[in-house]
């Protein structure tokens, strides 16, 4: 579903960010990234968002080459990867149903569908009710909670959240981990970057974990290069 | 196609609602280029207004052509036959030595000096009025020259010089209408696309979280152009406003002074395709402004 092969990541200022990783994640899969800050993380995600090119190497995700695809067929790329933030990216002046609701406006869905949907979404992470309150209102576990109905309602096939637990502390991060743990049973490819290792450890999933931009364990697939010929 | 029009009401009237929430910037934009949007208007009302005011002044191409003492009235008469055979020439009136007299007589307050002379020096007369498609300059003189070498004829006046001074003056002002008109025109597109690039500035979170979520320039950017619309729309009311304005305000002492000359002229306003030149102008230009402003600014923000 997410193959790295190879991938470099140098930024302007000369500091590369990422350095000859090779990783895959298969569909349906639930990886967890770690490390320390600035070991890659957060780069990692961006290029599978397509926010960052790769400087080197290829980067396939979802059958589609990030390198060489167009700046044109960027918004569509996006809209099959749902994005959340430790910071969760809210338009605070837009009522929580506007914000959820932005994904399907830009696709077109239209508005009597947009409704039951975004009341459904709001309903798998708790918040169902609460659609008319500004995200000001909510507390952080809310607001992240809103981010992640936001990022999952266009039922996206691969799912990706830089540090979703930042902020919380250990009770809700629990349940903003859970919360992801229920999507990627249904299907969805889920990575996560996290530096709270506690908390990874109690979900059985992969951990790849990261060091100066490059993989130090959890690649299950050392022959990935064999590999490619079948996927 | 349904819904395609639907999503594109929705952006219409929600950005309409967002200049609302800012009633002050948005009328302060809308003001700017209405007034920018009416002067030229104005200045073109005005030229049309000259010229239509002019247009009476036909008969200032009228030819005088005035007979030897020593012709008799039925030597003008054929004369007059003759002339009114030309094709360049529409009508010709005769004016009478007596009636001439009596109408000088009447018009000058000579009139005891006249009643001392025995008889009237006053020639007969013809007014020659050229046909309407041979107006130009050299064809009227071409006119008079040939009535100048008729039996009988001693002087052949034209007064037209002053006319063809006055079209031609009519004329520099129109091409600096249109002159103003393109370079507020241009003032516009500035004015707008600098609006937009600041309310765009303004939205820059927003942006970028809708690119981030898959958002295209094209989604981005809708609702700049009709924002773009609006101010466009506004503006050409206002213009329209301020012209109909001015000729509310010029139009009763105009009448007057025309009264006052024996005319009937009055004041015309921009009319309906005027008006609707004005606020669709006004439109088109309020849309290429945020065009231009959004489509290069919205390049530049990308989420980090």
């Amino acid at each position: 579903m997410i193959r790295f092969d190879r991938v470099w990541k140098r930024y302007a200022n000369g500091r590369d960010a990422v350095s000859d990783l090779t990783l895959e994640v298969d569909r349906g899969e639930m990886v967890f990234l770690t490390g320390h800050s600035g070991a890659g993380k957060s780069t990692l995600l961006k290029l599978i968002a397509l926010i960052e090119r790769p400087s080197r190497g290829t980067l396939v995700v979802n059958g589609q080459q990030t390198g060489t695809l167009r700046r044109s067929k960027i918004p569509a790329f996006r809209r099959q990867i749902g994005v959340v933030f430790q910071d969760h990216k809210l338009l605070m002046d837009r009522p929580v149903y506007d914000n959820v609701a932005l994904p399907l406006v830009i696709a077109g869905v239209p508005e009597k569908e947009i409704g039951k949907r975004v009341r459904a979404s709001l309903d798998q992470v708790g918040l169902l009710g609460r659609e008319h309150s500004r995200p000001i209102e909510l507390s952080t576990g809310e607001q992240q909670r809103v981010g992640i109905a936001r990022a999952v309602i266009s039922k996206p096939p691969i799912l990706i959240a830089d540090e979703p637990t930042g902020n919380l502390d250990p009770d809700l991060a629990v349940e903003i981990m859970n919360l992801f743990r229920r999507f990627n049973e249904v299907g969805v490819t889920v990575v996560v970057a996290s530096h709270d290792v506690h908390l990874i450890e109690r979900y059985g999933a992969r951990r790849v974990v990261l060091e100066g931009g490059r993989i130090t364990s959890g690649n299950a697939e050392p022959d990935l290069p064999h590999m490619q010929a079948s996927t | 196609m349904k819904q395609w029009f639907e999503r594109h009401l929705q952006t219409l009237v929600g950005s309409l609602g967002r200049l609302w929430q800012h009633p002050f910037a948005a009328l302060f934009t809308i003001l700017v280029i209405g007034i920018a949007l009416a002067l030229p208007a104005c200045l073109h009302v005005l030229v049309q207004n000259v010229r239509a005011a002019s247009g009476g002044w036909e008969s200032a191409l009228d030819i005088s052509v005035y007979m030897k003492t020593s012709a008799s009235l039925d030597d003008t008469r054929r004369v007059a036959d003759r002339v009114r055979q030309r094709r360049d020439v529409d009508d010709v009136q005769i004016i009478k030595a007596d009636d001439a007299l009596e109408q000088f007589r009447k018009g000058s307050g000579f009139g005891s000096a006249l009643d001392a002379l025995t008889d009237n020096p006053l020639p007969h007369a013809l007014v020659v009025r050229p046909d309407a498609g041979f107006r130009e300059p050299a064809q009227i003189a071409s006119l008079s020259e040939a009535l100048r070498t008729l039996p009988g004829v001693d002087i052949v006046q034209l007064d037209t010089a002053w006319v063809t001074r006055f079209n031609a003056m009519l004329d520099v002002v129109r091409r600096i209408v249109l002159l103003a008109a393109a370079l507020f025109a241009l003032g516009i597109l500035v004015i707008v696309g600098n609006t937009i690039r600041l309310d765009i500035e303004n939205r820059r979170d927003e942006i970028e979280v809708t690119k981030l979520v898959g958002g295209s320039n094209a989604f981005v950017r809708r609702p700049f152009l009709y924002n773009g619309f609006w101010y466009g729309l506004g503006g050409g009311l206002v213009a329209w406003l301020v012209v109909a304005a001015a000729i509310a305000l010029l139009s009763e002492p105009v009448q007057r002074i025309a009264g006052l000359y024996g005319s009937e002229f009055a004041l015309r306003g921009l009319g309906l395709p005027g008006s609707a030149v004005l606020v669709s102008g006004g439109i088109v230009l309020g849309w290429l402004g945020s065009f231009v402003a959004a489509t290069r600014e919205l390049r530049g923000i990308e989420p980090r």
